[in-house]
Order: C-alpha cells, then structure tokens, then sequence
C-alpha cells in the first residue's frame, strides 16, 4: 500500500502541454477517480504513475519514493487496461500467473497466488481457458485477476468498463467496489462515466485541458462545485446555466435577476462580482419545483417533455428565449406551449462570475 | 433474390473448371520436369511435340537420376544449400525480428532514420553491390579452429552472414510489430517485464504469422542462391545446389539428367512448404486484410 503525489507535474509533446503543473495527493488506501472529459489527460496522468510516460517537469512520488525516472516494474504498481490486454496466447492461469513468472516465483508460490485471486474474483472454473474463449466480463476480470496476483502498492484502472454492455458495467462496478473493501489497496481509476465517479471514489479529481478543476468528495463535488466546469461536468441532466445581472450586492449575497427571473437572492460564496455587472445563476434540473400562478421565480413555455416513469425531463423555453431543464421526480404530463412557472431553493443555487 | 439451384450449380461447376485450368497451367512444367526425369535424351526430346511430354509413357528407367549422381555430387550440394539456408533462415528472423522490435518499441535517438535507411536498402540490386562485398569478404578476418586467419572464400559463412540481416524481412517484422495492440506491450512492462522478457514471453509467441513468412521468403532467396555463390566459392565442397547446376551444362548437355537433378533439389523446397503451408496462407490472408 503506498500514497501517491504529484507536485507540480507537467507533460508537454513539443510544444503542445498537454499536462499543464498538476497537484495531487493521493493517500494511502484511497480510491480516488480522475474524470473529465476527452483530452483532459486523465489517462495521461495515469500512464505517468505507471511508467509508460514521460515526466517533462515536476516530482512524482509512489509510497514516499521520488518514482520520475524508474522503469515500470520498479514501481509496485499494476495497471488494467480498457482493452483489457490479456495475452492471447496464454490461459488464463498463465495470464494470471504472469508477473510472478516474470519475478521468478516458485511453480506453489503462483498455484496458490492465482488460486486466491480466482476465489475473490469467482472464476475457478475457467482457468485452464483461453481469453478468446471468454466473455467482455470475465476477460476484464482476468486483467483484475492478473493486477491482484502480485499484491501492488496501487491499483491503476483505465477506464476499465468502458468496453463492456450497460447491464455487465454495473455488475463490474459493483464487484470493483467490493474488491476495493477486500482489498484496500490505493486506487487510482480513470473513467468519463460520472455514475462510475460518484458511486467508487472515496474522491473525485475533475480535470480539464491539463488542469486539476476540483479535487472532493463526491457529494463536495456535487454540491459545492467549485466552478462552472466541475458543475455542469457532474449530475445528468447537467446543470442549468442562465446569464443574470447583479442588480445588488451586499456583504454574502447578490441580488440577481433578468427578463425571465424574478429578482431573488444567492449567497456569492467570496466569489467576486459587480454591482451592475453580469453573473452566471446555475441550478440543477433536480431543484425546480412547479410554482403555482403568478408566485413563479422563472417564467417559460414547454418545449418538450420526457416522461420516463420515476422522473419526468421538461425542456423550457424561457421568456428570453434560452432553455432550461427541469426535471420532476414524479410522472407528469406536459403539453408542448403549456406555460409553466417555476421555483427552487436558492439556497442550493449557484453563482459564478461571468468568466468561470 | 432467390437463387435457382440449377443456375447455381453450373456457376460453381464453371467456376471450378477455370481454377482447375489455371491449376493446370502451373502444374504443368512441374510434371513436364518429373515425367522427363525418367526418360532417355531422345525420347524426352521426341515428346516435347506432343501431350506425351506431360505423361510417363514409354521407356521409363532411373537411369538419369544414377547419371545425375554420377557427374555431380548430388548429396553435398543439397546438403549445403540445406545447411546454408537453414542456418541463415533461423539467424535472420532472430536477428531482423530484434531489430525490428527495437525499430518498433524502443526510443531511442535517430531511430526512424535509421529505419528510414534500412528500408531503402530494399531498392538496391544485390548485382550492383556484389563486387564490393566480394572485395570486403575476401579480406576479412575470422577466429576459427586455426586461430586468426584471413578471407572469407570459400566457406560456409560467407554464403550465410550477408544475408542474415535484410530491409525486406526488417520491414515485414516492422509493419507486423506495429499491428500488436500497444496495450499488451505496455501490460507486461508494468506487469514487471523486461524488454528482453516482452520480446520472447509476449511478442514472439504472438508472431507466428510473421515468422512464418519471413521464413518462406528467406528460404526461397536462400535456396536460389546463384550469384553469389558462384562469385566466393571456388571448392566443389562448399558449393549449393543452383551452382551445382552448371556441372550438367559442360561439355554435351544431357536433358534427362538435368531434369533428375532439377527434381531432386526441388524435394527440399516442398517438404518446407507443406511444412508453413497453413501458416503461409494465414499471413497472406491476414495481411491482406490488413493491408
């Protein structure tokens, strides 16, 4: 079991940094997702711990030991690709097997290795198989099977349900989540699947075009964003943005408004704003409720209605002519021009300067 | 569309009867070859007029194939171009798949230059670097049993260790290496192995194809050695076969011999194909798909 940190890490290609100083510390034990979206060098910050990339600038360090120049294999890390890449040629114990028989391990010492990774993962039926002989599902868990077999310091995931059907995905998430319990080792887990996020990590780091966003809990993240991005990146439908003015401001909190808003208050959180200037209002779908006539804070018309049983998805268009989602947590039935009047807590609204 | 079964059936019938022509076609000097083997000069000549010629028909004996034996030493020559072709077929898909790997998975500085290089070597005629190889061999040293001696003439090595290394066989290891997923590479170097580890455990064990029609190439330039062996060796005791050739050409020709010692050295060549046959077949195929 090791930490893991960065301290001002940088990766360029040439002149592209494609990893622009990043900052983490990642403690022992923990499972921390990286998530963001495509190009935000998720995978790449992964790759580094691992050894299959570069460092250009900064200092790595796995279980307190500076790790920027050692070879993969000094490392005590093990790694389960998307693509899961198992060897072809080998069986599944010899798959398993693998790092032992590369480190010289006795023929008892691997038998009862693999054994006891094939007890926690549930496969000793199909040892003696080829990986072409096996399903999505149980080809990833002969990758687990094989990361298990040498007790790493840190577990590295990259994106490891991305190729498996929605129905196996939530299986394999739950059974990574009872290996992590089992296990306790450090895990690192890099997805773009926010359900994956919430419900694995004892942390979320949000990354974007190189650069930690926010780095929390999974409810911090939710309902503290710390700006623009991680709030809409997190919860589906995405977070409602709507361009406001600031008619006041006093000491904790800005009255805001426009066309299609009623003036109400939002506590700014030391964001800084200007009395007259422009802010961004952000709410969750979640959050508005049906206002009775005439007491609405928002005013639109339906545009289009989802109803999908548990929860009912509502597409305004407000009064200015921007959208808005809403979404109910009851069947409803809305007609499209149907005039609706909505409110929310602003207690959980968000607001953020025009630039972020 | 609904396929009529009788439309069908003729299709397929034509269908085989133009590959088995073309079948044929190939065929045919391979069986004008063996039939001839065993035929009398005059006999054999008097039937080139006809279908004859393609049939065992007539005064058939072994007769040639004792006369080939008798005025050429059959058994070494095909000896050494068994010997010379083996040993440089497994040395070079040792060495060029080494190469290749290194051209393939290692950084290291000028390595697309180099490989750059090593692929244009593919456009240079063996012909107009013979000399100057000639020259080098002839004067370079070697630690043999006698200890240092000098030249490299008339020996086995000088047919073998030019030809080890060569772009086309680099090349072929490249294009296939490159086709790997990089993330089975990448699993067994974090899974602990060494370069040297991912070579044999990951990437050779994975390369069949590869290796198969690397071997098929090299073994028929090998086998077909003329040129060059004509040029360094001088003794009858390190000479192949297609030089050996040559002894059925001096002074009167005779047609049946040559025709028993072609069939001969021909055995070697299909016992390897029906060897990496299916192998054979699979690279082309993949490669095909591939490509």
């Amino acid at each position: 079991m090791a930490e893991v940190s960065f301290k001002g890490v940088k990766k360029s290609y040439g002149r592209v940094d494609v990893i622009k100083g990043v900052d983490i510390h990642i403690n022992d034990g923990e499972f921390v997702v990286f998530i963001g979206p495509s190009g935000c060098g998720k995978s790449t910050l992964l790759r580094m711990i691992a050894g299959l990339e570069d460092i250009t600038e900064g200092i790595l360090k796995i279980g307190g030991r500076v790790v920027n120049e050692l070879q993969p294999k000094e490392r005590g890390v093990a790694m389960v690709f998307q693509s899961y890449a198992i060897f072809p040629h080998m069986t599944v114990r010899e798959n398993m097997a693998f790092g032992l028989t590369i480190a010289g391990a006795s023929k008892q010492a691997k038998e009862q290795k693999v054994a006891e990774a094939a007890r926690i993962l549930q496969m000793e039926h199909l040892l003696d198989r080829r990986p072409s002989q096996l399903s999505g599902g149980q080809r990833q868990r002969v990758a687990i099977g094989r990361a298990i077999t040498r007790k790493p310091a840190v577990f590295l995931f990259d994106e490891p349900l991305s190729n498996l059907d929605a129905a196996l995905r939530m299986d394999m998430r739950m059974e990574i989540g009872r290996l992590r319990r089992q296990l306790g080792t450090t895990m690192i887990y890099v997805t773009h699947d926010q359900v994956e996020a919430m419900t694995l990590a004892d942390r979320i780091v949000v990354l974007k075009d190189g650069e930690v966003m926010q780095i929390g809990a999974p409810m911090e993240l939710y309902h503290e964003p710390a700006n623009r991005f991680v709030a809409g990146f997190l919860g589906a439908p995405s977070m409602n943005f709507l361009n406001v003015d600031v008619l006041d401001l006093d000491g904790e909190a800005a009255t805001i408004g426009n066309q299609s808003l009623e003036p109400i208050r939002v506590a700014t959180k030391r964001r800084p704003f200007r009395k007259g200037g422009k802010a961004i209002l952000g709410i969750r779908p979640q959050y508005l409720r049906e206002a009775p006539s005439g007491k609405g804070m928002l005013h639109g018309t339906v545009a289009l209605a989802e109803r999908l049983g548990s929860e009912t998805v509502v597409d305004l268009t407000l009064r200015d002519g921007r959208e808005l989602i809403a979404a109910f947590d009851e069947d409803k039935i809305f007609e499209p021009d149907d005039a609706l009047e909505l409110m929310f807590d602003t207690a959980l609204a968000h607001l953020f300067p025009e630039d972020g | 569309m609904v396929i009529n079964p009788d439309n069908y059936g003729l299709r397929l019938f034509v269908r085989y009867l133009v590959l088995s022509l073309i079948a044929l076609i190939f065929i045919f000097p391979l069986v004008f070859m063996i039939n001839s083997s065993f035929k009398p000069d005059s006999q054999l000549l008097a039937d080139t007029s006809s279908l004859r010629a393609f049939l065992p028909v007539g005064d058939i004996s072994l007769n040639n194939y004792f006369g080939a034996f008798q005025r050429a030493p059959v058994g070494l020559f095909v000896f050494n171009s068994v010997l010379v072709t083996g040993v440089t077929v497994l040395l070079s898909l040792l060495i060029c798949s080494l190469a290749a790997f290194s051209f393939t998975f290692l950084q290291w500085k000028g390595r697309d230059v180099m490989l750059s290089i090593v692929i244009a070597t593919l456009i240079i005629p063996f012909e107009t670097i013979a000399i100057p190889l000639l020259l080098l061999v002839s004067k370079l040293p070697w630690i043999g049993l006698e200890g240092l001696e000098w030249g490299w003439l008339n020996t086995y090595r000088v047919q073998i260790i030019p030809w080890i290394a060569d772009g086309l066989t680099i090349f072929l290891f490249v294009q296939y290496f490159k086709g790997l997923p990089g993330e089975l590479i990448e699993a067994s170097r974090v899974e602990g192995a060494s370069w040297w580890q991912v070579y044999y455990r990951v990437v050779m064990p994975l390369s069949g194809p590869v290796l198969a029609t690397a071997a098929i190439l090299k073994f028929l330039v090998m086998y077909n050695q003329y040129l060059w062996p004509l040029i360094v060796v001088q003794q009858e005791n390190y000479r192949p076969v297609m030089v050996g050739l040559g002894y059925f050409f001096q002074l009167n020709v005779a047609w049946g011999e040559v025709m028993a010692y072609l069939t001969l050295i021909t055995v070697p060549v299909l016992i390897f194909y029906l060897f990496l046959q299916r192998a054979f077949i699979a690279s082309i195929a993949s490669t095909g798909v591939k490509g």
